[in-house]
């Protein structure tokens, strides 16, 4: 059974359809790359995925480990072990890092079923997260995302995801606007929590990342549906050729259904 | 940012044809307790009760005709028949101090005032300097009358105010703080001014004087709180001098029953090279009214004036500051933030006023409100009056809601909706929260936000 199966997916916002029949798969254990040009509908998979309600799913499926996962609330679906690194981390005064992700940890560990766990066993188990993304100690203590700079909120968004130990990690253009420092410990960072249990779908605008994660498969998005699919070789195309093609492709394929047969 | 849609604040016309007939005839009343009030207090202090009555008479309860009172309508308040007679002999309302104990905190100088009476049984004085005098108004008219003719009723002005005039009226008691120069109190003053509901509906005029002399130094904890149910109305005035190079902390914390009405005012009169600040956390009362005006009027003056307010049901509150540049070189800055659910309404009216002298001023204030329900309204206007040329000001007033793009990012970690909602509450408090550097009221305040957010456990776990 596949870890993610999403099928003919429709979505959209207030009445414009954004995605226009997405279909893949990705098993555990693999690391899919989809890349596409701006307004392609990535970010909304990404954003469809995890759950945010402003989007309207209109057609199609997504079933995750077995079940409907359209059916999910956000949090259920987080505490199934989906876990979406955002493209914009969101900025939380007041509320410290390090005790958001216990609370967010504990929620998951009930959920589970699993005993809850307490402060000095999650402060050492944080420990060897940290070590995982080179995160200062500095960064656990402040609130959550307050005053980072966009390198550190990328970091902080890795450091998420290894503490909350997801089945499917989403990660939304991690990459973007990183120095090639910052980007080669992000993806260390994700590189060491790459495991045959899970699946990640890394979205990227940069054919740059790809040489960092190297990815099991790689998707072009085009105007709302994947148009290709290939191995990590067809990132390397892509960044010659760039998506050009493809566009006129899609834009052919659009006056073609618009037009009367 | 937890805001995500911030809009300049409409004000709404409010409107109020004619003055309520109050229930209250306070003339009338002041006429046959005359001779009690007389007692208490110098002749200086009979003669200004005697003018602040007749000033009373003259400008009556405020309507929403006023510019002052624009969106604060207090007939609910002026239609309460209040007991203003002090009680008979031996009926005097007793509280315990099982029933206050929340309120204590532990090694600090504790005064209780039960309907504006200071309970000597419940009060006590730890470590105080020599020359330092905690007592209360009723003592100190005695011991120090000339400090008290000094200071009572120099800097609260009732010209313009009805409520000042009120308790200028009708005080009976107090409390009087008096630190002498170089003298640091260092055990702060804890302050539980109680509200003691009665059969009928009282009405008491707690007066609090606070002198800091040159260099001295002062904390001062003034908690509001409400032992049973039912409405009564304290109208408590504070009038703190400021000694120069003196350093005054004082932390307000009105957390009366909704039952109460609160119509207080703070003035403080700061003389140079002065620290004053103070931290007014309201969630309590029916209709809560804190004026809070610094005056200052000697150089390099410094004046933090932060607040905090939590309303829900039918509650409102009126959080209305003026600060006054009289002098150049000195600094203000008040940040007042607004949380409000149900039906709740908040009214801000924050005044920086810059005199021609006062070069050199910097001024800033902020009001920031978060409305957690459709019903709930607030009405928020700085202002600034300014007629130096060389100064810097800025102000400002948001209202907004919760971010929702914040709420699905919480989500999104495993974070219930409830408590990812509560915990962007607290975030939005979190800089007042923080701006609270005792422990004692910081643990209350965050006790008090705990409390009352959903899943308020799981954001004491995440703080």
């Amino acid at each position: 059974m596949s870890l993610l199966d999403i099928k003919n997916l429709h979505a959209g916002v207030e009445g414009a359809e954004i995605l226009k029949g997405v279909d893949l798969t990705v098993n555990a254990g693999e690391v899919h790359a989809i890349m596409g040009p701006n307004g392609s509908g990535k970010s909304t998979l990404a954003q469809v995925l995890a759950g945010r309600e402003d989007y309207e799913v209109t057609e199609g499926t997504i079933t995750y480990k077995g079940e409907d996962l359209l059916e999910l609330d956000p949090e259920i679906r987080a505490r199934e072990g989906i876990f979406l690194a955002f493209q914009y981390p969101v900025e939380i005064p007041g509320v410290s890092n390090v005790y958001f992700l216990k609370a967010a940890l504990n929620a998951i560990r009930k959920h589970r079923d699993q005993e809850e766990i307490d402060a000095m066993d999650f402060l050492t188990y944080v420990k060897g997260k940290m070590e995982i993304v080179k995160m200062d100690e500095e960064l656990l203590h402040r609130p959550v995302n307050e005053g980072f700079s966009g390198g550190e909120k990328k970091r902080n968004e890795v450091f998420h995801m290894a503490v909350l130990d997801p089945v499917l990690a989403v990660l939304d253009e991690t990459d973007s606007g990183l120095d090639i420092d910052a980007l080669k410990i992000v993806a260390a960072g994700v590189n060491s929590l790459r495991s045959e249990d899970r699946g990640f779908v890394v979205i990227t605008h940069y054919q740059r990342l790809l040489e960092y994660i190297v990815p099991d498969v790689v998707h072009v998005m085009i105007d709302g549906k994947i148009v290709q699919t290939g191995g990590k070789e067809l990132a390397l195309e892509l960044e010659e050729k760039g998506y050009g093609g493809h566009e006129r492709e899609a834009r052919d394929a659009a006056a073609a259904s618009a037009s009367p047969a | 940012m937890t805001i995500a849609t911030e809009r300049k604040v409409q004000a709404p016309g409010a409107s109020e044809k004619s003055a309520p007939a109050a229930a209250t005839d306070f003339p009338a009343i002041f006429g046959e307790l005359q001779d009690e009030l007389a007692s208490r207090g110098s002749r200086r202090v009979t003669h200004l009760r005697q003018s602040a009555i007749r000033r009373f008479a003259e400008l009556g309860f405020p309507t929403t005709r006023h510019e002052e009172w624009r969106f604060t309508n207090v007939k609910p308040l002026v239609r309460t028949p209040l007991t203003v007679a002090a009680p008979a002999e031996g009926s005097a309302p007793t509280v315990t101090a099982a029933e206050l104990e929340r309120y204590f905190y532990p090694d600090c100088t504790q005064l209780v005032l039960v309907n504006g009476r200071l309970a000597p049984e419940l009060s006590h004085l730890e470590d105080l300097p020599a020359g330092a005098v905690v007592s209360s108004l009723a003592d100190a008219w005695q011991s120090h009358p000339a400090l008290i003719d000094q200071h009572l009723g120099r800097y609260a002005s009732f010209d313009e105010h009805a409520f000042v005039a009120l308790n200028t009226a009708f005080h009976r008691d107090g409390v009087f703080l008096y630190v002498p120069k170089g003298a640091v109190i260092d055990k702060p003053i804890n302050l539980i001014v109680v509200g003691a509901a009665q059969a009928e509906p009282v009405a008491f005029f707690p007066r609090l004087l606070f002198v800091a002399e040159e260099s001295s130094q002062v904390t001062i904890f003034e908690q509001h709180v409400s032992v049973g149910d039912g409405a009564y109305f304290t109208c408590p005035v504070l009038e703190v001098v400021a000694g120069a190079n003196s350093t005054i902390d004082h932390y307000k914390l009105q957390r009366e029953s909704t039952d109460a009405f609160h119509m207080s005012t703070l003035q403080v009169k700061q003389h140079r090279d002065t620290n004053f600040s103070s931290h007014c956390l309201s969630w309590g009362g029916s209709i809560v009214r804190n004026d809070v005006n610094a005056t200052l009027d000697g150089e390099n003056c410094t004046s933090i004036l932060n607040g905090l307010y939590m309303v829900e049901g039918k509650q409102l509150v009126d959080n209305h500051m003026r600060v006054e540049h009289n002098q150049p070189n000195c600094y203000s800055h008040e940040l007042y933030k607004g949380i409000l659910e149900g039906e709740a309404r908040a009214v801000f009216t924050g005044r920086i006023y810059v005199e021609e002298d006062a070069q050199k001023t910097d001024a800033v204030q902020a009001n920031r409100n978060l409305l957690l329900s459709n019903k709930a309204l607030c009405n928020s206007q700085p202002q600034l009056e300014i007629f130096a040329d060389d100064v810097r000001c800025t102000h400002g007033s948001t209202v907004g809601q919760l971010d929702e793009l914040a709420i699905f990012y919480l989500r999104s970690r495993g974070i219930g909706e409830e408590a990812a909602r509560s915990l962007l509450t607290y975030a939005f408090a979190a800089d007042i929260v923080t701006r609270v550097k005792l422990p004692q009221v910081r643990r209350d305040l965050e006790e008090f936000l705990f409390r009352r957010l959903p899943k308020g456990e799981i954001v004491r776990q995440a703080v």
